[in-house]
C-alpha cells in the first residue's frame, strides 16, 4: 500500500505545481500545459482510490480506472479546443494575451528581449 | 524486504522533478518536451498502481498526442517567438501563487491521508458485470467501459465529435470546407519520411494487436485508436499524407460511426436483450468486439483532426 499512498502524494504535489504554473506563466500554451499537469495529478489521486478499492480477485477497482481512461481522452479533446481558440485569437489580434494593453503593446514583430 | 519501495520513492521524486522542469523551462519547446517525458514517467507510476490500461492511455494520449498538439501549436505561433506576452510577474504574485499551490497540495495530502479505511469499492459489481452481461471479457476495464458503464463510454465519443465540431467552427467562415494546415511546414525532410515508412506499418500492426488483446488483457479501443491516430499523424508530419478536407463525407461518417453504432446496439439491447445497453448473452462478445472496432475507427479519425486544427484556405495547393 506504500506505493499507492506515495502516488497519491505525488498527485497532490503535481496539482500544486500545475496550479502555480497556471497562475504564473504568461504564455497561454504554457498555461494549458500547467492545466494538464493539474489534471494528471487529479487522475493520480483518483488512481489511488482505485487501488485502495481492491477487493476479491481484483487488485484494483476497475470503475475509477475506466473513468480515468475516459477522462484522459476528454482532457485531450478540451486541450485541442483550447489550442484552436488560442491560435484563432492570434490570427485575429496578432497577440495571444487576453490583456488588452499587452496585446496592443506587443505586436508579433516586437522585440524579442521582452 | 524488496527494493521496490525504494524504486517507488525514486520514481515519485523523478515525476515531480520533471513536472517542475515543465513549469520552470525557459522556452515553450523545452516545456513541451519535458511534459512528454513527464507523461511517460507517469505511465510507470500507473503501472505500479496495477493500472496498465491507464498507463497505455496516459503514454499514448496524455503524453504523446498532447505533445504533438502543443508542439504543432507552438510552431504555428512561431512569429511570436520570444515576443509576447511578457507581463512582468512580480515577486508578490509569485509568493501568493506559491502559497495557493502549497495550500492545495497540503489539503489534498491531508484528504489522501484521511481516506476511509475499508475503502468503498465498486469492484464486486464490476466483477459481476464482467461475468454476466459483460460476457466473456477477461479484462475488467474493458468490461466496465463497454458493459457496466457503457453509456459513459458512448457519451465520451460524443465529446470527441463535439470537440472536432468546435475546432472546425473556430476557423474563418471563408475557409469552411477546406483542409486544415499541414502539420509540418518542412514536411518533406527525408529522415522524417524514412521514419514514417519504417514506423507506420509496424505501428498499425501493434495498434490492431492492442485492440484485439484488449478483450482479455491490457489494451482496448482507446489505446488502439490512439496508437493508430499517432501513426496517421506521423504520416501527416512527414508530408506523406495531408489532413483530410473537412467537408469530406467519408471523414464525417468515420467520425460518427463509433457512437452511432454503439447507440444503435444500445437501443437494440432494450428490445432484444434485458435493457438499454444490455447485450444478448449468446453473442455478446462478437457484438462487443464489433462495437469496439467501429469506435477504434472513430478515435483514429478524431484525434488527428483535433491536432490538425481548423480548416485554413492557405493550406490549399
Amino acid at each position: 500500500m506504500i506505493a499507492s499512498t506515495l502516488a497519491g502524494f505525488t498527485g497532490a504535489a503535481l496539482v500544486g505545481l500545475g496550479l502555480y504554473g497556471l497562475i504564473i506563466e504568461p504564455h497561454p500554451l504554457r498555461k494549458l500545459l500547467s492545466f494538464n499537469l493539474v489534471g494528471s495529478g487529479v487522475f493520480l489521486v483518483f488512481g489511488i482510490v482505485a487501488r485502495r478499492g481492491a477487493s476479491g480477485s481484483y487488485a484494483f477497482d476497475p470503475v475509477p480506472q475506466a473513468m480515468v481512461i475516459t477522462g484522459i481522452v476528454v482532457a485531450f479533446a478540451a486541450s485541442a479546443l483550447a489550442v484552436a481558440l488560442i491560435l484563432r485569437l492570434y490570427a485575429e489580434t496578432g497577440g495571444v494575451s487576453l490583456d488588452a494593453d499587452a496585446s496592443t503593446s506587443a505586436s508579433p514583430n516586437s522585440d524579442a528581449s521582452g | 524486504m524488496s527494493i521496490l519501495p525504494l524504486l517507488d520513492i525514486e520514481l515519485a521524486a523523478l515525476v515531480v522533478m520533471v513536472a517542475f522542469g515543465t513549469i520552470a523551462a525557459r522556452t515553450l519547446f523545452a516545456a513541451v518536451v519535458s511534459y512528454v517525458a513527464y507523461g511517460l514517467l507517469l505511465a510507470l507510476v500507473w503501472v505500479r498502481l496495477f493500472a496498465p490500461d491507464v498507463a497505455l492511455t496516459e503514454a499514448a494520449v496524455g503524453s504523446g498526442v498532447t505533445g504533438v498538439l502543443l508542439i504543432t501549436a507552438g510552431k504555428r505561433l512561431v512569429p511570436l517567438r520570444g515576443g509576447l506576452p511578457q507581463a512582468k510577474v512580480g515577486r508578490g504574485l509569485k509568493l501568493a501563487a506559491g502559497l495557493v499551490a502549497v495550500l492545495a497540495t497540503a489539503v489534498l495530502s491531508v484528504a489522501i491521508a484521511l481516506l476511509p479505511d475499508p475503502a468503498p469499492s465498486l469492484a464486486p459489481q464490476a466483477a459481476a458485470a464482467a461475468a454476466g452481461p459483460g460476457a466473456g471479457l477477461g479484462n475488467p476495464i474493458t468490461a466496465v467501459l463497454i458493459s457496466y458503464r457503457s453509456f459513459d463510454t458512448m457519451l465520451e465519443k460524443v465529446v470527441l465529435i463535439l470537440a472536432v465540431t468546435g475546432v472546425w467552427s473556430i476557423g474563418r467562415s471563408a475557409d469552411w470546407g477546406s483542409r486544415p494546415a499541414t502539420l509540418g511546414k518542412d514536411a518533406s525532410a527525408p529522415p522524417m519520411a524514412l521514419l514514417a515508412r519504417l514506423l507506420v506499418p509496424l505501428g498499425v500492426v501493434i495498434g490492431v494487436h492492442v485492440f484485439w488483446v484488449g478483450a482479455d488483457e491490457p489494451g482496448g479501443a482507446f489505446q488502439s485508436g490512439a496508437l493508430l491516430a499517432a501513426m496517421w499523424m506521423v504520416m501527416m508530419m512527414s508530408g506523406l499524407s495531408e489532413p483530410p478536407r473537412i467537408g469530406g463525407r467519408s471523414v464525417r461518417l468515420a467520425l460518427i460511426a463509433g457512437p452511432a453504432v454503439f447507440l444503435t446496439v444500445g437501443v437494440a439491447g432494450a428490445v432484444v436483450a434485458d435493457g438499454f445497453f444490455a447485450f444478448p448473452r449468446s453473442f455478446a462478445k462478437p457484438l462487443i468486439l464489433f462495437v469496439e472496432a467501429v469506435m477504434v475507427l472513430s478515435i483514429t479519425v478524431a484525434l488527428p483532426l483535433l491536432v490538425a486544427g481548423p480548416p485554413s484556405r492557405e493550406a490549399e495547393p
